[in-house]
């Protein structure tokens, strides 16, 4: 039954999407009173019905997750009745279907935020409205027709065959919803320039318009890669956290283009400066969260974090992107013009700086996307394939971000429009950032690294030393609090982006990972650690049998470490538990893999030994990053500003 | 039955080790940093637990222990894999585009932004 009350309720919450586009149209249009009419206000309830039924839809899935309801196919095929409940819960959004679900709940969600809190002027919003109403009603669409996550399976199994068990991890029980309102919420970005350029709205409006809805979008994409980063990293087994890897690449390029836009964004709203691109940038952003959803999950590419592949939904996904691109880049080729044009400025101002992180930004994005299309097109040609992979990327699109974040430090000190670079540097005080560059470079070379990572380290050093810079020097200088604040959030932000960098540049130079076969009682050295393996004993989990290894580590604070070789029974899959010891230096890292017989008889274990120095600056950086990105929305909504004329808008409709 | 399971599941097989000195590590290190597990997705050999990436880092051990230099060893492995084995996409003409690309974005792109710079504007 509760299928079936599932299946009504997406097909009902699909109907409301398309009552949403329709409604919120109407009344947008000049009869429907330009979206202050009782129109507009139907598109709004229709917004409301369709989070609504998609919400409930949402927890009728988890509930048969909880119950391990194996009549439903998408149920029976990601859980089992063994798995811990936390895993069951996160089952709903562990496969292709549920994920889908979640997509679509979550655009709705931010159909309804547009039509509560949206564009100040109301038909921009009730347009706006109108077209996150295609967006849902095009995902629904998807999801009702072409991946139920009610369809029934007949006869039911009398068991489930398991969640992937390298997803029955606590980082991925929030990484897909934090990557998902990433992605989703760029969706909002491309409905109110798309909205915009049908209302002919003036480009400083709609940048301002949009700019918090893009910032808490990009901000949460952010922590998704982050948390997935991080998985990948403790979870794969090898130690890697990055790698260029075509899923990877695909939430990077709408990443990138998020960091973009948001900057873009700031100097068309206060100097009016690249409307046209600021717009294109926000159809383009979300344009590519798609391509990266149909790369991701038509199987056209293979990837490690791969893990619901259809050709058929990939034709879908086509035609979703095709309409959406279509619609979005056919506006913006007619109605550009409208957007108005920018004043000039100075090679040395603020905008020019941020005119030229949004070229590396973007033409590393650019980068992706051809590097990551590249063996699509060579296998479509029917040319000998190839593999585009870290090699290429590190000499192509690293250089472009590693430009983009020489520019960054100086850019919060240089005045817009006229410019001035020379009062900017003393306000920057250069010798106080030459001297940590100096250390950090020297240190690095004085440990051999390698020459990207040196260059890396002294951008990261550069990086950070400069937001200090800029939090010592502007922060007391502003008068106006919601000025504060959003300065605090630029600073926080940068830092984080120098605290990458410098993680990042330290894991490169890091000493050679170690993969050796031990026997009990010998030994491997890794990163000055001497470790030796003790014993390997084999353990019972809930719905997994393995082995235990226990390794003494000789050097530091000593004790022992014990990675684990899983076996998950149902799911016929093996995973390597990682055994991690943190330490402000650096992090050693250890895990085992499969027996062998030596010639002589012996049983060794494959044991892989890595030590990652400071690679906790990497986690850092990425907190750094997201609490920026929170503190310059908070900033936003602090203003008051905005919301205050708001207000008095409220009031006049209110005597109306 | 789950000892059973376990025994069939930790599969037992025969390895001879190779141990290379540290500077051939190194180099061998590097050279599987940018080949391409050819059953895996996307993942290099070095860094993938596949039997088969086992198979070939054993491979790339043995030949720079025999002193076989880089470009022979890749060049080995493409004749029996193809072009796909490398992770860095040699410079020919399928990829001409691909590295062009960043030269041709950020020239577009730098037009495009000088353009924006020299509209006119009031003197402040």
């Amino acid at each position: 039954m509760i299928a079936e009350i599932g299946r009504f309720l997406i097909a009902l919450a699909l109907l409301a999407c398309v009552a949403q586009t329709i409604l919120a149209w109407i009344g947008a249009n000049k009869g429907g009173k330009g979206g202050k009419g009782a129109m507009a206000d139907a598109g709004r309830a229709a917004s409301e019905i369709a989070v609504l039924a998609g919400g409930a839809a949402m927890l009728l899935l988890i509930l048969s997750f909880v119950r391990s309801d194996f009549s439903i196919a998408y149920v029976a095929a990601n859980s089992h009745v063994d798995k811990p409940l936390a895993y069951k819960i996160a089952g709903a959004w562990g496969g292709h279907e549920g994920s889908m679900l979640l997509w679509c709940w979550i655009l709705a969600l931010f159909g309804m935020g547009l039509a509560k809190i949206g564009p100040l002027n109301s038909a921009l919003r009730s347009r706006s409205v109108s077209f996150q109403g295609l967006l849902q009603s095009l995902f629904f669409a998807f999801l009702a027709f072409a991946s139920n996550p009610f369809e029934r399976v007949s006869p039911a199994p009398i068991q489930g065959s398991d969640l992937n068990p390298i997803l029955q991890d606590p980082a991925l029980v929030i990484h897909p919803p934090m990557l998902y309102i990433g992605y989703v919420g760029l969706s909002t970005a491309f409905a109110i320039a798309a909205a915009g350029l049908v209302q002919k709205s003036n480009g400083r409006e709609l940048a301002g318009a949009l700019r918090p809805w893009a910032l808490g979008a990009w901000t949460s994409l952010t922590a998704g890669i982050a948390l997935g980063a991080w998985w990948a990293y403790y979870e794969l087994g090898w130690g890697g956290w990055w790698f260029w890897d075509p899923v990877e690449n695909a939430s990077f390029m709408p990443w990138l283009l998020g960091a973009a836009l948001i900057h873009s964004a700031i100097a068309t709203e206060k100097r009016g400066a690249f409307p046209g691109w600021t717009v294109f940038l926000a159809l383009l952003a979300y344009i590519l969260s798609i391509l990266g959803a149909f790369l991701v999950r038509s199987g056209v590419i293979t990837s490690v974090h791969a893990f619901a592949l259809d050709p058929e939904r990939g034709v879908w996904i086509l035609g979703m992107l095709g309409v959406s691109a279509v619609a979005g880049f056919t506006l913006f080729a007619f109605r550009a013009t409208s957007l108005g044009e920018g004043d000039g400025f100075e090679p040395d101002s603020r905008e020019a700086f941020i005119g030229a992180n949004n070229l590396f930004l973007a033409a590393a994005a650019g980068v992706v996307l051809v590097g990551t299309l590249m063996p699509l097109f060579v296998d479509a040609l029917g040319l000998p394939t190839l593999s585009v992979g870290a090699p290429y990327y590190n000499m192509s699109a690293t250089p472009l971000m590693m430009a983009a974040v020489i520019l960054m430090p100086l850019a919060p000190f240089l005045p817009w429009t006229n410019g001035g670079a020379k009062p900017a540097l003393k306000q920057l005080g250069a010798a106080f950032i030459l001297l940590p560059v100096a250390v950090v470079t020297g240190a690095f070379i004085s440990f051999g690294a390698p020459v990207l990572a040196v260059v890396g380290a002294a951008l990261g050093a550069w990086a950070l030393a400069g937001a200090v810079m800029d939090a010592v020097r502007t922060l007391p200088s502003l008068a106006v609090r919601s000025a504060q604040i959003a300065a605090a959030g630029r600073t926080i932000a940068h830092a984080g982006v120098g605290l990458i960098a410098l993680g990042a540049a330290a894991d490169a130079s890091r000493p050679v990972d170690q993969n050796v076969a031990l026997a009990e009682g010998e030994s491997v050295t890794v990163g000055g650690y001497e470790l030796t393996l003790e014993g390997v004993r084999g353990i019972e989990g809930p719905n997994y049998i393995g082995d235990r290894a226990r390794l003494l580590i000789n050097g530091g604070e000593g004790g022992v470490i014990e990675p684990e070789r899983r076996f998950y029974v149902a799911a016929d899959q093996t995973t390597r538990e990682v055994a991690l010891r943190a330490g402000l230096a650096g992090e050693l890292y250890v895990s085992v893999g499969e027996a062998r017989v030596r010639e002589n008889g012996v049983t060794a274990f494959e044991v892989r030994g890595a030590y990652h120095p400071l690679v906790w600056m990497l986690s850092l950086g990425a907190i750094f990053i997201v609490l920026g990105g929170l503190t310059a929305l908070y900033a936003r909504i602090a203003s008051g500003a905005p919301r205050r004329e708001g207000k008095a808008q409220a009031i006049a409709e209110a005597a109306e | 039955m789950k000892a059973l399971v376990l025994a069939l599941a930790l599969s037992v097989q025969q390895v001879p080790a190779t141990e290379l000195p540290p500077a051939e590590e190194a180099r061998a290190q590097e050279l599987m940093r940018e080949i391409k597990c050819m059953v895996c997705s996307g993942e290099s050999i070095l860094d993938s637990n596949a039997p088969m990436a086992l198979d070939m880092r054993r491979f790339v051990r043995e030949q720079v222990a025999l002193g076989q230099d880089d470009d022979a060893l890749r060049q080995a492995l493409v004749d029996r894999f193809g072009h796909e084995v490398l992770l860095r996409p040699p410079l020919d003409g399928r990829t001409i585009i691909l590295w062009l690309t960043p030269f041709l974005l950020v020239a577009f792109g730098g037009a495009l932004l000088l353009n924006s710079m020299k509209r006119k504007r009031v003197k402040a």
